[in-house]
């Protein structure tokens, strides 16, 4: 079976500086991904390269696909939804517009059904509809990020930190959510965490980065049971 | 009074065509962030395309709309070839880029068409008409109804329609747009056709008081900037507001205060408009806080 993301030799670069040095991992189909690494190791940029938003070069593959030579807006066409670090929303738009412009490749007659499954995770957002994104809390904007995300129905789902910021109920509730949407809807799922711990209670299998290239990769118990990644990511 | 309320009916049909560009001058300014000296001068260029379709006995109703369609893709066109290029530059370079497109579009203008002045046809009569004891002009009233009825079109479509919708989204934040899957450049390009239509609609509007010459566009460039800049620079609402109200303040000043009469009016009106600025560094409806850096 191939795998629906699929990475090979993956390299990634701002201007001259070259931040990943051929990157290979993939995403099954309904799978939990998670990306750990210290600060500067590449995971950002790793998603980057995926969503298209950075020169990249190296085989990308999305459900067979190649879409390496993309622009970033037919990627997220084809199904991926990147929430990226920081900020994943437009300030000066409503929380209502943002989720319209998240639905912005899907057929008008889907959005009603698309809102009310985002809803029924977030129902504030239909309360708040008419708030402009820009005063939402930090919370509540990393949350609108990942509702806007979920409008374009996506296929696969990259999350850059989501726990950034949060409170830690509210970091547990976002997983939560998360985890539903890829046990019970089977959404994949690559997510990028500082939160070693956390990453590894809700994904399958993860990939540590060092220097931008892959140092370890296994499922999250091999992980957790791993020396080095316990001294490092885990602190215990 | 009744001489007050035609004065201020005509300071808003002026105020309309100003108001046009002064838009047009925003959404460009808001989604790029360079400032479209050209703006006038591609105006211009879509005016004569106007008067020429009108000139071949076209009707002048069907060589609006056709001048209107015209200069969207004209807009596009300057976007692709002319400005995409310097998306990654400076946005300086960009305005000069601009500056540079004023003098190519100026020169081929008298070119094409020779810089000797034309009369442009009025869809509207100058017949005037009375209600309840004021005398307005039709055609300011028609002036009125036309760049305000375009704009209230536009507005329609930013609020109202997905296009719109993404539109704005890309103006704002390109790099959340694109995630979201719309195609950016694309949105950019038709926002200088929509910038152009906006244009083409005051000078369409002003051709027929001022008369038809490759230079027509000057006066009402300074005018619309004022306003822009008045209103905001990235506030639509604003540029609107402030258009009006400087074609309004203008004739008042001009009809009812003695010593500005005609040759006094620009700088007074600017005087104000600085004024107005030193209170509110923003202008009327911008806020420096919500300004990206
Ligand atoms: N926009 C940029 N321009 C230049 N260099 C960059 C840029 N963004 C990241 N880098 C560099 O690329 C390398 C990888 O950065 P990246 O953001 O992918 O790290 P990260 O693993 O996401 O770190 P963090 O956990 O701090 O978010 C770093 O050395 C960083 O300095
Ligand atoms: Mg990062």
């Amino acid at each position: 079976m191939t795998a629906l993301l699929e990475v090979d030799g993956l390299t990634g670069s701002y201007g001259s500086f070259t931040a990943l040095h051929g990157i290979t991992l993939a995403v099954q189909e309904g799978e939990m991904v998670a990306i750990l690494g210290a600060n500067g190791a590449g995971k950002t940029t790793t998603l980057r390269t995926v969503s298209g938003t950075i020169p990249r070069r190296g085989r990308i593959a999305f459900g067979g696909r190649d879409i390496g030579r993309l622009p970033p807006d037919r990627i997220a066409r084809l199904g991926v939804a990147h929430a990226p670090e920081g900020r994943g929303t437009v300030a000066e738009l409503t929380v209502m517009e943002n989720l319209r412009l998240g639905a912005y490749s899907r057929p008008a007659r889907a959005f009603r059904d698309d809102l009310q499954r985002v809803a029924a995770y977030f129902p504030w957002m239909e309360r708040r509809g008419g708030q402009q994104a820009g005063t939402l809390s930090g919370g509540e904007q990393q949350m609108l990020a990942l509702g806007r995300a979920l409008m374009l129905r996506p296929r696969l789902l990259m999350l850059d930190e989501p726990s950034l910021g949060l409170a830690p109920i509210v970091v547990q509730d976002l997983y939560r959510i998360v985890r539903t949407l890829n046990r019970e809807e089977g959404l994949a799922v690559l997510t990028v965490e500082q939160n070693a711990m956390l990453a590894l209670e809700s994904a399958t299998r993860a990939y540590v980065l060092e220097g931008g290239r892959v140092a370890l990769e296994g499922s999250s118990a091999e992980l957790r049971g791993n020396e080095s990644v316990r001294r490092s990511y885990l602190g215990y | 009074m009744a001489d007050f309320l035609q004065q201020v009916v005509s300071g808003l049909a002026t105020g309309g065509i100003y108001a046009s560009l002064a838009l047009a001058i925003v959404l460009i300014h808001r989604a790029t962030r360079v400032v479209n000296f050209a703006q006038g001068e591609m105006a211009m260029v879509t005016t004569y395309v106007a008067w020429t379709l009108i000139d071949h006995g076209v009707s002048y109703w069907l060589s609006f709309v056709l001048t209107l369609a015209l200069a969207f893709v004209g807009g596009v066109l300057v976007h692709q070839a002319v400005m995409r290029p310097f998306q990654d530059a400076p946005v300086v370079t960009a305005v000069m880029v601009t500056i540079g497109l004023f003098i190519l579009l100026n020169g081929l203008a008298a070119w094409i068409w020779s810089s000797e002045v034309k009369a442009f046809p009025s869809a509207f009569s100058t017949r005037p008409i009375d209600v309840g004891g004021v005398v307005f002009s039709l055609q300011d009233l028609g002036v009125i109804a036309v760049s305000l009825g375009v704009v209230a079109g536009l507005f329609a479509l930013f609020r109202f329609t997905k296009a719109g919708l993404a539109l704005r989204a890309a103006a704002f934040n390109p790099a959340t747009s694109r995630l979201a899957g719309v195609p950016v450049g694309r949105m950019l390009a038709a926002g200088w056709g929509l910038a152009a239509v906006l244009g083409a609609v005051s000078g369409m509007m002003v051709a027929p008081s001022v008369f038809l010459d490759p230079n027509m566009m000057r006066p009402v460039l300074l005018y619309a900037l004022a306003a822009a800049v008045l209103g905001g620079l990235d506030s639509p609402l604003g540029a609107l507001v402030a258009g009006l109200l400087l074609g309004v303040l203008l004739n008042l000043l001009g009809a009812y205060v003695d010593f500005v009469g005609t040759d006094l009016r620009l700088p007074v009106a600017l005087a104000i408009i600085l004024a107005v600025l030193l209170v509110r560094p923003a202008g009327l409806f911008g806020s420096v806080a919500a300004r990206r850096v």
